[in-house]
């Protein structure tokens, strides 16, 4: 397989571009593997690349239904963050983020990571105090945040509305700078073809259909494409993980509901960072492509339709054209929804189950996209070592049952 | 975008409406002795079912009062309203 560099680039621009080699195979599967992950999203695809490049497990099967990337890794928003309130979580996403800042080199694949910061808007006192509140929580965290005034927020956005007139006035908010964006195709593309080369087979149009389990143990996988067997599985299914879970006789505190985003026709650079607010129920940025890309919420019932109602679009972009006046005559491309698993306390699964050699990594909700990089080296750590990371241990699905929750409702930021 | 039918006010529209999760889940009579595995179960733990799904909803901005609803979580598809205490309705999975 090629290495991407500018040599390679001009020695292939010279050829006309005829002569690139597949960044990664379609291979058929064999019958059996050491391990096999269900999911070729991002995390799906990061838990094949770390166990293999990191933990030296080479024998491994990535199982997709679809195509790999196709649900919600090229359904968010894109944007990558950290600043959560528990110290938890901050270690999460904060592990998640500091992989971020190297993956381009790492994968030999720009993944087109932008830190351009993340701003969380406050729009009253009591909201103020709640994100300086989560401002010190994040700083004692070792995660960088810090309050900007509406002076500075008119120079690190200049089309954001701050008129103290308004219905939702502007009043500060949390800046994280090291946060930012990322190519979210790019991340499965770069992950895939990483794992691939590392020897791992991705195999794509292959749907789960049950679990092969003897005397507690799991011992393989029914497949459209025939029996698997593998006395490892990893699970990372996002929205589908409860009928999985089911196949398994195992339940899991989650609900699926359509997550929605919307982007407009592009424009010229207006927007050098991100914004969110959590109390208008709007966040917005701009890609590379020059579309603005905004997020709406979630709906209030269980769907696994991949669309969602118009009143949650109806009520982003009354937030959006008040917060930012100049996208009232932008006409709206494309509007999408993926579906989301979301745990109760708003933080993610990631577990061993009552059985064994099967493990779980879900309920990452509204957030999972900016967490891919950490979620896949922890879960990839899991398996190895059939023991949780530092890190990831109080993720244990055993929280339900002792009550340990860690409640991420305020920075989950996506209303629930 | 969904067309509820009240049990009490007639057809409206799904915004006036709030979904209070999965249906048919009793509160504990035993509940003194309880383990944490069944208080977790029964707090926590959700069918969160793909195909028809019973549900809870109240018609919050209308006449405020709870019933229940068979829906398909795949096509939207509201199967059956029927009041809060009542059966399950027969339906296919």
């Amino acid at each position: 397989m090629a290495n991407y560099s500018i040599f390679t680039l001009a020695r292939n621009a010279l050829r006309r571009h005829r002569d690139w080699p597949q960044a990664w195979r379609s291979p058929k599967p064999r019958p059996s593997y050491d391990a096999i992950i269900v999911g070729g999203g991002g995390h799906g695809l990061a838990t094949a690349y770390y166990l293999a490049k990191r933990y030296g497990m080479h024998d491994i099967a990535v199982l997709e239904k679809g195509w790999i990337g196709g649900g919600n890794t090229g359904r968010n928003t894109t944007i990558v963050r950290s600043n959560y309130l528990n110290p938890e979580s901050a270690a999460i996403y904060d592990h998640a983020l500091k992989l971020w800042e190297g993956l381009s080199q790492e994968l030999n694949f720009n993944v087109m990571f932008s830190p351009r910061g993340v701003i969380n808007l406050a729009h009253d006192p009591g909201e103020e105090r709640e994100l300086m509140r989560r401002i010190y929580a994040n700083q004692l965290a070792g995660v960088d945040a810090e309050w900007v005034t509406p002076t500075q927020l008119a120079e690190l956005c200049p089309i954001l509305n701050l008129d103290p007139n308004i219905r939702y006035p502007v009043v500060g908010g949390t800046l994280q700078r090291r946060a930012g964006v990322a190519r979210h195709d790019a991340v499965a593309w770069g992950y895939a073809r990483g794992a691939d080369k590392q020897g791992v087979d991705i195999i794509q149009n292959c749907e789960v259909t049950g679990f092969d389990i003897q005397a507690g143990r799991i011992e393989g996988m029914r497949t459209s494409l025939g029996d698997i067997r593998a006395p490892l599985v990893g699970v990372v299914a996002a929205g589908h993980s409860s009928v999985l879970a089911a196949m398994a006789g195992i339940r899991l505190p989650l609900e699926s509901h359509p997550l929605q985003a919307l982007v407009s026709e592009p424009i010229k650079p207006v927007m050098p960072t991100v914004i969110m607010s959590n109390k208008v129920h709007a966040y917005m940025s701009q890609s590379d492509k020059g579309e603005l890309v905004i997020g709406a919420g979630i709906d209030g019932y269980t769907s696994y339709a991949q669309r969602g109602s118009l009143p949650v679009i109806e009520e982003t972009i009354r937030a959006v054209v008040e917060l930012f006046p100049i996208t009232s005559r932008l006409k709206m491309m494309r509007q999408w929804a993926g579906i989301v698993d979301i745990c109760p306390d708003a933080s993610p699964i990631i577990s061993d189950t009552p059985i064994g050699g099967l493990y779980f990594n879900c309920g990452w909700g509204t957030g999972g996209f900016k967490a891919t990089p950490g979620s896949g080296h922890l879960f990839a750590h899991t398996l190895a070592k059939r023991e949780p990371h530092p890190i990831n241990a109080p993720f244990a699905l055993e929280r339900f049952y002792s009550g340990a929750l860690v409640a991420e409702h305020g920075a989950a930021a996506v209303a629930h | 975008m969904l067309l509820l039918d009240c049990p009490w006010c007639g057809p409206r529209s799904e915004e006036e409406f709030a979904c209070g999760g999965e249906g048919h889940i009793a509160r504990p009579l035993n509940s003194e002795n309880m383990d944490d595995a069944a208080w977790g179960d029964y707090v926590f733990m959700r069918s969160n079912h793909k195909g028809v799904y019973f549900e809870r909803w109240r018609h919050g901005l209308g006449c405020g009062r709870w019933f229940n609803i068979a829906r398909s979580t795949i096509s939207h598809e509201i199967l059956a309203i029927y009041h809060v205490g009542d059966a399950k309705p027969e339906l296919p999975e």
